[in-house]
């Protein structure tokens, strides 16, 4: 079991490296760093300067040494267009993407399992019909076009929710600020939250529901329903358990695209967080700020699937077996 | 004595398809007296394991019943409400399904399999149940049923799961159990212990057996009467020695003669030419006559089930007056 | 021994014609059971189409700016007050006809949709029979790198190689290199489906029969690969091209919605909504109305089509 988690964290590390690398090719290599740090003015034994005082000029394995250093101490140098180092930028705008993120995913979970589940057990009623029709819908239609959709009608018709921004926000400590303590704050949340989220509790919605169905004509609910149990034991306690187990992989992997989509959700909605900063980067050029963006999320993702093992494995007796005689 | 415990009655089976209803069971009928074990011998495909389901009403659609009856001493069972239904299925009707790895739930523990079974169907407490447990692991001969009784059903043998899922089968003291191929998906070695556990639990506590499979060597050591299905139909029913002896049905006879034995020797196995139709395929009149090696005219129409002595066959030969019929083969 | 008369089936009556086999066949009878599939199969031809003839049945060329008068900007349609007739879906803020703007838009979109499923497809088949295949030290590093891209959301891995191409070119060409650059990104992020279910087909292929039987006649693995075992292993990938499909054209949506797609120049549906959330406020509705109509069209029938293929050829549901 420990050998297990322990493969599991070196490679983990393996491909936080691999990505590190790329990050640095990118940083390095692509566009030249000096000349986008200065002006045109600049002499070129300045640029010489700048070149050695960056370290340019060691051997490439140096210098990709202190890259991936660097980055591990959260140094990940200074963005072009806005001559402040990337942390700080990335760090004023994360609590923003964060809150938001979490908010989605909670809502995706909450909203898409016990939809899941209804579509499975009463399928052939109409609300289940109508659940995967508009399941169909949500995970078709682009995020963007529901966050339009949604600005159209909530904001512009309707005029109850405020159509950019995060609204008021409260400081909490040294660096957190949060939206979700005043009014404004959430009544901006709102429609930013459920766009993120939809695709996600549509996609849950849809996978519960299969893999319920799925479960329902297994041998062992036929068994249980042959010994007489009641269907709230067989659908709760029997089938639930069993579908929510392979569910959790796929669920754990998209929580971590929350992330990713939050770019167009943050663009749709000109809410200050990570991904209009991604985006603004990815614009102009700014190869800090992408590589560093490309780190960071690497480091998410690679946290979130090391958990989701884990949990798959401590859910599922039968993988304990395999992997300790593995 | 009272009468059977289990009666079927003329049981029509249909499965609905885009060509229109598909009839996979035609007129089944036969009884289990309490105690008896009655055994259901056929090919795969003849309808064996469907007339199980349909006894304990879990037929999946497509399929149901469209017709017949079954009664459970006396009362009729397949139109029952799903809540009576369930109170019958595991408390007076027991079943055993034929692979025992996915009949059990992986993710739960046979301990709570077990006691939440037994709560179903009596009114105890949880430690009173799991003591219930305890003493059926060990009624079926799980070793040290303490430590196994946490267990999850991956760590256990295939011989050892079978026991458990009879252990639940039999936990809420039925009346009459169904096992349908208990030992089909088991080793050999595995299969005669099995059997006899079987045997020997329904015998201690008062429970008929139907014994669903296609071993005849089975049949013959476990059953008292045996039931031969054909293309879902009772091709013959009786006690089991007199059949496997004196079989009338050209079937069952074509069934015995294919049984190699040891004293006689044969240069090849004897067979019964062609194959059973497919459901969608079953001929009008006898669904055995393409086959039969002593077709005649009459077998264009369907032969009921006819009674013979205390057995009945389901063939024109033994029509009252027909005179062709001949015991002896 | 009695003669067994054979039972009466299908294959000894009377030679049928085209249209009883048809109606017979299992999958043409499950696409018109479902009116909603057969809906979507009707959208998407007709979309198909339009893109396809855009160029001769599109009213104006929106993008000579001679023909575009500012003048003309921000007309509503012609079915609205104050619309003009020559503007069906009125126009936008450069003066464009919305119906041809939309028109072109379509047949870029698909243009690049289609373009990438096939660069993606060509490239996880092949990688993905090169891995079956060959085993050993090539199957793990092939799927080493697709695990890792796994890992990552298939428009993190777009914009990422969106942003780097922008970075290394000029940005004067940056207009007229959008097109292949965005199929490249979209195709590379979505190669890693095929690999995989083409690896596991092939890895089952190549143990069969006829693989040894091609092998020791002698020819090449080239040919093995490509004449033998490619044909067999196509089944699914046919699926998952379908719904890719639905996938890049959203992908190159959402890219050109984010400002690093397709420039307001050569607009794709995608460009031309983000145009349109601007003038939302201001009342402007068409410019951002029409285009997500169709943009919503087109995912969704190419969606529904692919549900229902990957339906009826699941072997399990029947």
């Amino acid at each position: 079991m420990i050998a297990f988690i322990l493969r599991r964290l070196v490679a983990s590390v393996g491909v936080l490296i691999a990505v590190g690398l790329i990050a640095f090719v990118m940083f390095r290599y692509v566009g030249d760093p000096v000349n986008q740090m200065v002006g045109i003015e600049t002499s070129a034994q300045e640029r010489a300067e700048l070149r050695h005082q960056l370290g340019l000029d060691q051997p490439v394995i140096v210098q990709a040494a202190r890259f991936l250093l660097n980055a591990a101490r959260f140094d990940f140098g200074v963005s072009y267009q806005f001559k402040q180092p990337v942390a700080d930028l990335i760090g004023a705008r994360m609590p923003a993407t964060l809150e938001l993120a979490l908010v989605a995913s909670i809502l995706s979970l909450a909203a898409g399992v016990p939809m899941g589940v209804y579509a499975a057990l009463r399928r052939d009623s109409a609300l289940a019909s109508l659940l995967q029709a508009l399941s169909l819908i949500g995970i078709s239609l682009p995020t963007f076009l529901i966050g339009i959709l949604l600005i159209y009608l909530f904001a512009v018709v309707l005029r109850w929710l405020p159509s950019f921004g995060r609204g008021d926000v409260v400081r909490i400590g040294s660096w957190w600020t949060t939206g979700l303590l005043t009014v404004s704050g959430l009544k901006s949340l709102i429609m930013p939250s459920i766009t993120l989220a939809l695709f996600q509790m549509t996609l849950i919605m849809r996978l519960v529901r299969a893999e319920m169905l799925e479960v329902m004509r297994s041998d062992y609910i036929r068994f249980a329903r042959a010994r007489g149990l009641s269907e709230r034991t067989v659908h709760f306690r029997h089938a639930l358990k069993n579908t929510l187990v392979p569910v959790i992989t796929v669920v754990g992997l998209q929580l971590g695209s929350i992330v990713a989509f939050s770019i167009i959700t943050e663009t749709v909605f000109a809410w200050p967080g990570m991904g209009q900063l991604f985006l603004q980067s990815i614009q102009n050029a700014d190869i800090p700020i992408m590589a560093a963006y490309l780190l960071m999320i690497a480091t998410l993702f690679v946290i979130i699937n090391l958990v989701t093992d884990l949990i798959y494995v401590a859910v599922d007796p039968r993988l304990r077996v395999h992997i300790n005689r593995a | 004595m009272t009468g059977p415990l289990l009666s079927v009655l003329d049981l029509r089976v249909e499965f609905a398809t885009r060509k229109g209803p598909l009839t996979a069971l035609d007129g089944v009928a036969f009884d289990i007296a309490p105690g008896e074990v009655l055994g259901v011998v056929g090919e795969s495909g003849a309808g064996k394991s469907l007339t199980g389901l349909a006894v304990i009403g879990l037929i999946d659609p497509p399929g149901r019943i469209a017709g017949g009856e079954i009664r459970l001493n006396g009362e009729r069972i397949d139109n029952l409400p799903p809540a009576r239904m369930r109170s019958i299925r595991g408390g007076r009707i027991g079943v055993i399904f034929q692979d025992p790895l996915t009949s059990l739930n992986p993710l739960m523990r046979i301990g709570d399999q077990l006691a939440e079974t037994i709560q179903a169907h009596k009114r105890l407490g949880r430690r009173q149940a799991r003591e219930q447990a305890l003493a059926w692991l060990g009624e079926v001969g799980i070793p040290s049923p303490e430590k196994r009784i946490d267990g999850y059903p991956h760590e256990f043998s295939g011989g050892m799961r079978q026991r458990v899922v009879i252990a639940l089968a039999l936990c809420a003291e039925p009346e009459l159990v169904i096992a349908d191929e208990p030992t089909t998906a088991l080793d050999v070695s595995v299969q005669a212990q099995i059997i006899t556990l079987l045997k020997n639990l329904t015998r201690r506590h008062g429970a008929a057996v139907m014994l669903i499979t296609h071993d005849m060597g089975v049949i013959a050591e476990t059953a008292d009467r045996v039931a031969v299905m054909y293309a879902g139909a009772i091709a013959e029913i009786g006690e089991v020695h007199e059949i496997i002896r004196h079989p009338l049905h050209p079937y069952t006879q074509g069934l015995m003669a294919a049984i190699p034995t040891l004293e006689a020797r044969a240069s090849r196995l004897a067979q019964i030419p062609g194959s059973m139709p497919r459901l969608s395929a079953i001929p009008r009149g006898c669904a055995f006559a393409p086959r039969c090696p002593r077709v005649f005219d009459r077998c264009a129409e369907r032969p009921p089930l006819i009674a013979v002595g205390g057995r009945g066959a389901a063939c024109w030969l033994y029509e009252r007056g027909s005179g062709a019929a001949d015991i002896r083969h | 021994m009695s003669e067994i008369a054979a039972p009466p089936n299908e294959a000894s009556g009377p030679r049928r014609t085209l249209i009883e086999r048809l109606r017979d066949n299992d999958l043409l009878a499950s696409f018109l059971k479902s009116k909603v599939t057969v809906a979507a199969g009707i959208v998407t031809v007709i979309l198909f189409a339009a893109a396809l003839l855009a160029p001769w049945i599109a009213p104006t060329d929106p993008f000579n700016p001679a023909t575009n008068y500012l003048s003309d900007s921000l007309d509503p349609p012609s079915f609205v007050a104050g619309g003009d007739p020559r503007f069906l879906l009125g126009t936008d803020d450069q003066g464009r006809d919305m119906l041809s703007a939309i028109l072109y838009g379509l047949r870029v979109s698909l243009g690049i949709g289609l373009c990438s499923v096939a660069l993606g497809a060509a490239i996880g088949v092949s990688l993905g029979l090169i891995a079956g295949y060959a085993g050993g030290w090539t199957d793990s590093a092939i799927m080493r790198i697709a695990d890792v891209q796994l890992t990552f959301p298939a428009i993190l891995i777009a914009l990422l190689l969106d942003g780097v191409a922008h970075a290394l070119l000029k940005p004067a060409s940056r207009g007229e290199s959008a097109f292949a650059v965005l199929v490249l990104s979209i195709g590379l992020s979505f190669w890693v489906q095929y690999a995989r279910t083409v690896r596991a087909s092939t890895m089952v292929e190549k143990n069969r029969d006829y693989v040894l039987a091609a092998r020791l006649i002698g020819l090449s693995h080239a040919r093995i690969l490509i004449s033998h075992i490619l044909p067999n292993v196509m089944g699914p990938v046919l699926v998952i091209a379908t719904i890719n499909l639905a996938l890049a054209v959203i992908t190159e949506a959402t890219l050109s919605f984010l400002g690093v797609g397709l420039p307001p120049t050569q607009p794709s549906l995608g460009t031309l909504i983000r145009i349109g959330q601007n003038y939302l406020f201001s009342g402007e509705w068409w410019i951002v109305t029409f285009p997500s109509l169709t943009l919503a069209a087109l995912v969704l029938a190419v969606n529904l089509l692919g549900d229902w293929l990957r339906d009826a050829l699941n072997p399990r549901l029947k």
